[in-house]
């Protein structure tokens, strides 16, 4: 294939992500010790302190980190991780799911999945809108009566549920 | 027989409408959950758990163990019928199912599928009826430490037995540890690991991070491979079902062999995909049609199913009777029951006999009304897939989203579950096993709390866990599955050079 740099057959290596994936892991295990040594690691009055055991995980989970990202970068296998068009494929999912997540606590769960829904199927579905509304709406609305009317569990509600009392 | 007397005390409790009705639910709602991508039965039950807060716990467990069973029987639905392997545990269907169907020959994989199913479950819940109660009574003597080494053994299960590099699973694994440590610490009371973060008092919910990283990274994965469903049709009538029966004793040897390796491997943390896999292999090798395995073989579908069903099931027998889950599902199961205030392990045999009988009674009556399900609705399933995957992703996110909110009613799991989705894609594409992150998550405190226990009785000494024969043995047997993958490449390299060349 081309050598275009969106083409199929560029993307970032699976050993770097590797590499990327093990200093990750790496670094929370740097951070289970540095809480763990603020807690006390010792022996204290009722046996182990707090930190004691995390301590140890944290250790574990840092020397295997190590082992693995140098394993990666050596061994690891030369292949795409994935290709640029497939990374668009899953951003296409992460962004507007960051989105999503980000707004429920102003708008409230139910229009925001609306949106979330309707956006998805105009955007990657490109369906008509009396489909796409049907099911943007429908399900929230579907939603609303399943948990809030039936099984009595409230969920995040913003200014539009306010506005028509529910 | 002290446990068929309880078992029939167990029908009794199960036999009602009401929990008829929910068993029916349960298993419809399974397999629409095991049919599409992005929700399977560790999620699955995840989500819909909240729900039951309020239902009685005979009532919930019966409810969510029937989506797990209906989970576990949908996933041969996308395997035959499209050549997607719904779950994990379903892919070693795909290898001669599919080409059955090609062959147009999917009613009869289907029900070799859905029988084999059945017969699996069957054979590792009479051995959960038999031995959970001797495993629960024997347990039940367990000090500290040797609570602690079962916890230990289960964990080492996962180095020894696992396909991935065996450093990955223990850097997976002591990551869902240092998770489960953060907050407050269970024995002394004090705040650890939240670094000032209000948020982080209660510690991470291992429901929020089932659903993140079985339901919102498999979602990814998904969107990543760009899948489109192009599916055989599929219908099962009455005659199809009754010739394949008819056919299905004669590989009576084989079904055998894959109730033995199911139950083994899902009563040791191994879990229902591995069963699957070896269960195959090993039919393949020993069949007289071997060579012909992969190009549309009915034994090549029981064999995979059969041991998937039995490890999915039996997966529950350490997590009632220890305390100690099998599989992810389980897990999540057994978080449900400390939710509903009981305490999992063996005192729950003696405590909650009530609810213990009803749930081994009612798997007996779902896996034979799941097996009517799926029997009667293939068509119905197979419809479910054909609806496309930019409506269906955006209303599992939706659904994923509602879970993990109402875990806590806290729109901080939320946003937990982002970020748990996308370290599951990354783990997963690096080939890190999801499953031991999930368990030591939910088994971190009580892990913790039996091996600083112990130290308290030992003064600090690590002889503890060798202080009597039963202990030492358990504890022998983890280092084993610990350095398994070790001691196997040691032997390896030994024998090579012998080997004439």
């Amino acid at each position: 294939m081309s050598d275009s740099p969106d083409g199929p057959s560029n993307g970032p290596r699976q050993h770097l992500v590797e590499v990327g994936v093990a200093a990750a892991m790496a670094l929370l295990g740097i951070i289970a010790i540095i809480g763990s040594l603020r807690v006390g690691t010792g022996w204290g009055a009722e046996g182990p302190k707090s930190g004691f055991f995390p301590f140890w995980i944290g250790l574990i989970v840092v020397v295997t980190s190590l082992y693995n990202m140098v394993r990666a970068y050596t061994h690891g296998s030369r292949k795409l991780f994935a290709n640029w068009m497939q990374i668009a494929q899953v951003l296409k999912v992460v962004l507007p799911l960051t989105i999503y997540v980000g707004i429920i606590p102003w708008i409230g769960i139910y229009l925001a999945s609306a949106l979330l829904i309707a956006g998805f199927m105009r955007w990657i579905g490109r369906y008509g809108w009396p489909l796409t509304l049907a099911i943007s709406i429908g399900l929230p609305v579907l939603t609303y009566f399943t948990f809030e009317m039936w099984f009595l569990v409230p969920l995040p509600k913003g200014p539009l549920e306010d506005m028509l009392g529910l | 027989m002290e446990a068929i007397g309880d078992l029939m005390a167990g029908f009794a409790v199960v036999l009602s409408w009401q929990n008829l009705l929910y068993m029916v639910i349960g298993i419809v709602l399974g397999v629409i959950i095991g049919v599409l991508p992005g929700l399977g039965g560790a999620n699955g039950v995840a989500i819909l758990l909240p729900l039951t807060f309020s239902m009685s716990p005979t009532s919930a467990i019966i409810l969510l163990s029937c989506i797990y069973w209906g989970a576990l029987f949908g996933g041969a639905i996308t395997s035959i019928l499209f050549n997607i392997p719904g779950e994990p545990w379903s892919v070693a269907t795909t290898f001669d199912g599919h080409p059955m169907a090609q062959n147009g020959k999917a009613g009869e994989a289907l029900t070799a599928a859905f029988t084999s199913s059945f017969v699996g479950a069957l054979f590792a819940v009479i051995v959960i009826t038999l031995a959970a109660p001797l495993v629960a009574s024997f347990a039940l003597q367990f000090g500290p430490a040797e609570k602690f080494s079962v916890f230990f053994l289960a964990f080492c299960s996962f180095v020894g037995m696992g396909k991935e590099p065996p450093t990955k699973t223990i850097a997976a694994m002591m990551l869902g540890f240092a998770l489960a440590a953060v907050g407050t610490d269970t024995v002394t009371g004090q705040l650890r690991l939240t670094f000032g973060s209000h948020e982080l008092l209660s510690g991470f919910d291992f429901l929020v991070a089932v659903i993140g990283l079985f339901g919102i990274g498999e979602i990814l994965l998904t969107m990543e491979e760009g899948l489109s469903f192009k599916g055989k049709a599929a219908s099962i009538n009455p005659t199809v079902v009754w010739q394949t029966w008819k056919e299905l004793p004669r590989y009576w040897m084989t079904s055998l062999r894959s109730c033995l390796i199911g139950c083994w491997m899902g009563i040791t943390p191994a879990g229902a995909t591995p069963a699957s896999f070896m269960s195959y292999g090993i039919a393949k090798r020993t069949s007289r049609k071997g060579d012909k395995f992969g190009s549309g073989e009915i034994e090549g579908v029981i064999a995979p199913e059969t041991a998937a069903h039995a490890a999915g099931t039996s997966a529950l027998l350490p997590m009632l009777s220890l305390g100690v889950p099998g599989s992810p599902t389980a897990a999540v199961l057994l978080g449900g029951l400390l939710i509903w205030g009981l305490q999992p392990g063996p005192l729950l045999f003696v405590e909650q006999k009530d609810f213990v009988w009803g749930l081994i009674a009612s798997m007996y009556l779902g896996n034979i009304v799941g097996l009517i399900i799926v029997l009667t609705m293939v068509p119905f399933f197979a419809a479910i897939l054909r609806v496309p995957f930019s409506i269906i992703a955006p209303i599992i996110l939706v659904i994923c989203a509602i879970g993990a909110y109402t875990v806590h009613n806290n729109t901080f799991d939320v946003v937990m579950m982002l970020v748990f989705g996308v370290a599951g894609y990354f783990l997963k594409k690096c080939n890190y096993p999801l499953a031991p992150l999930v368990l030591a998550i939910v088994l971190g405190d009580k892990a913790e709390e039996s091996f600083r226990q112990s130290l308290l009785i030992s003064q600090g000494g690590l002889g503890v866990f060798f202080s009597n024969g039963l202990v030492s043995t358990i504890m022998g047997l983890g280092l084993v599955a610990l350095f398994w993958p070790a001691l196997s490449n040691l032997y390896a390299r030994l024998l090579t050079p012998a080997r004439p060349t």
